[in-house]
């Protein structure tokens, strides 16, 4: 269960915690929109001052957002190497048949990282610092005008909560399968494509299977206690539009002109 | 006085072409502030009859009525707010991501404003004791204390009647003796109504009356002394030997004389000083 960080909560007490998700999730994707503003270092500067002051506000270890990178470091690696490889103009560092090291290439290249690294860190701040069921409330409550358009709101942010709620729960479950067919033999890393493919059958077949019962369990249960859809539910948690909130949108707008400023 | 669930004639099929029906008729009648435990082998139609109870199956042939109100498609929401019911398998029924919010659950369906929400979800799991609980995560917690936290969240509806369906057969030693003592002390503050499946010999001693089912059918009714009395026989009815009945046996086998009728364990120390110091 270690080997996943995205996804997982870091329960604290910081500035960040404290935020509505709402406000969270929203700086979020907003984040993600101004990052293709920046286009030089000055503003590529700027962005990762406000990310790792973000970050440090939430006195969450630097690790767990690195290990956040791991997952994509193939992605992250690729994408560079073709900025780097491929991009022409400036002067001309080195040449090698197609490829060509090119002023112009090295900065994209780094750009390219900035940009991936700055991302995956904010949403990694985002997940660590949020609790599953408070970023499907968020997406709930933003989700809500949608009714409008007849969209099953609260369907959706069930589904969400309850899928997030079994993560951990199917993870673990996933590993003790794992276990149980190796003790039986099973190899799950030797061999090539097709046998390593055909060696997540008997993981994959129990997984679905017990997945099935636990939704059917679930659905008793739920039913149990009196579970009839979203109409006349009441709300035990609440969401609250603080002060904090407002600052943080405020500093995010600041943080636009700001980088509309230096920027080229 | 007026029986709390009474059923008369139940039987329940899972298929239409089912030969052996998975209760036969079955008619049976509870009183307010009783702990009746249901006992039977594996496949002996328990569970079935616990899901009649609060109608998340409906019988094809019979009533049950729960306080005088018979269970049917239009009603079986009040009905529900009558029975809780506490599952087997800890994992499986824990809907919420925290404690808080699973014990809110059943509150929020039920409409309850958020104020008395937060007084009530503080109340009941203090009445479990998993007050400081409250924040954590399921993952963090042992199977035991996670049917605590399934039994808070039933006592926050504040029902008449608590269904355990095997809640505690998946449970180390530990959690079972928590769980059947927290049962015990909520059902003494409550005077509820407690129905426990079971297998466990513990279980089935703490109840008033013991039902006994075989193949769909209610084969047997009685007190635990009445049925523990059975000596050899309950292995084949589902159950364990309790101790003292283990123990009686095993002298037996020795070639002590030892009386036939149930002793519990008091009783037994009892017998063993008192025919001790007579030789």
């Amino acid at each position: 269960m270690n080997k996943l960080i995205f996804g997982r909560y870091i329960p604290g007490n910081s500035l960040i915690h404290q935020m509505d998700p709402r406000a969270k999730l929203l700086a979020s994707f907003y984040f993600i929109g101004i990052i293709f503003l920046a286009n030089n270092w000055q503003s590529y500067a700027l962005l990762a001052i406000f990310t790792f002051v973000a970050v440090g506000l939430s006195k969450i270890n630097l690790l767990f957002f690195i290990r956040g990178l791991r997952a994509l470091i193939g992605l992250i690696l690729f994408t560079v190497f073709l900025q780097v490889f491929f991009t022409n103009g400036g002067t001309i560092y080195w040449q090698w048949g197609i490829f060509r090291l090119t002023e112009y290439g090295v900065t994209n290249g780094i750009f390219i990282f900035c940009r991936f690294v700055l991302i995956i860190f904010m949403s990694t701040l985002l997940t660590l610092t949020t609790l599953p069921l408070e970023l499907s409330d968020a997406i709930e409550s933003l989700l809500r005008p949608l009714k409008a358009f007849k969209l099953p709101v609260h369907e959706f942010s069930l589904m969400l909560s309850i899928a997030l709620r079994y993560v951990p729960t199917l993870m673990d479950e996933t590993e003790k399968i794992m276990n149980a067919q190796r003790a039986r033999g099973v190899d799950f890393s030797e061999g090539n494509l097709i046998q390593k493919m055909r060696a997540i059958i008997p993981l994959l077949i129990p997984l679905f299977v017990s997945s099935f019962t636990r939704a059917i369990d679930l659905a008793y249960a739920m039913e149990a206690r009196g579970y009839q859809g979203g109409n006349g539910r009441t709300k035990y948690r609440l969401l609250e539009w603080k002060l904090l909130d407002t600052i943080t949108i405020l500093t995010f707008v600041l943080l636009t002109a700001l980088l509309v400023l230096v920027r080229n | 006085m007026k029986p709390i669930i009474e059923m008369n004639n139940i039987t329940f099929r899972y298929q239409v072409e089912d030969t052996i029906p998975a209760l036969n008729d079955v008619s049976l009648s509870i009183h307010q502030g009783e702990w009746i435990a249901i006992i039977g082998h594996n496949g002996s139609g328990k569970s079935t009859l616990a899901k009649t109870i609060n109608g998340l199956l409906l019988p094809e042939a019979g009533t049950i009525k729960i306080n005088g109100q018979e269970v049917n498609e239009k009603n079986i929401w009040d009905i529900r707010r009558n029975v809780g019911m506490v599952f087997q398998n800890p994992d499986n029924q824990f809907v919420g991501s925290t404690v808080e919010d699973d014990v809110a659950f059943g509150l929020e369906n039920q409409g309850i404003p958020r104020e008395e929400m937060l007084i009530r979800v503080k109340e009941s799991l203090e009445q479990v004791r998993m007050a400081e609980f409250m924040k954590k995560e399921p993952s963090r917690l042992s199977g035991g204390q996670k049917q605590r936290v399934a039994i808070a969240g039933i006592v926050a509806l504040r029902p008449n009647v608590i269904i355990l369906d095997e809640a505690t057969s998946m449970l180390d030693p530990e959690g079972r003796l928590e769980v059947i003592a927290t049962v015990k002390k909520i059902k003494e503050e409550n005077n509820l109504t407690v129905l426990s499946i079971t297998h466990d010999i513990d279980e089935a001693a703490n109840a008033n009356r013991i039902f006994v089912m075989k193949k769909g059918q209610l084969i047997q009714e009685g007190t635990p002394e009445e049925i523990f009395s059975a000596g050899e026989k309950l292995i084949e009815l589902g159950l364990d030997l309790p101790f003292p009945e283990r123990l009686k046996a095993a002298l037996k086998q020795a070639g002590l004389n030892v009386p036939t009728d149930y002793m519990t364990e008091e009783r037994m120390v009892d017998w063993l000083w008192t025919s001790v110091l007579k030789k």
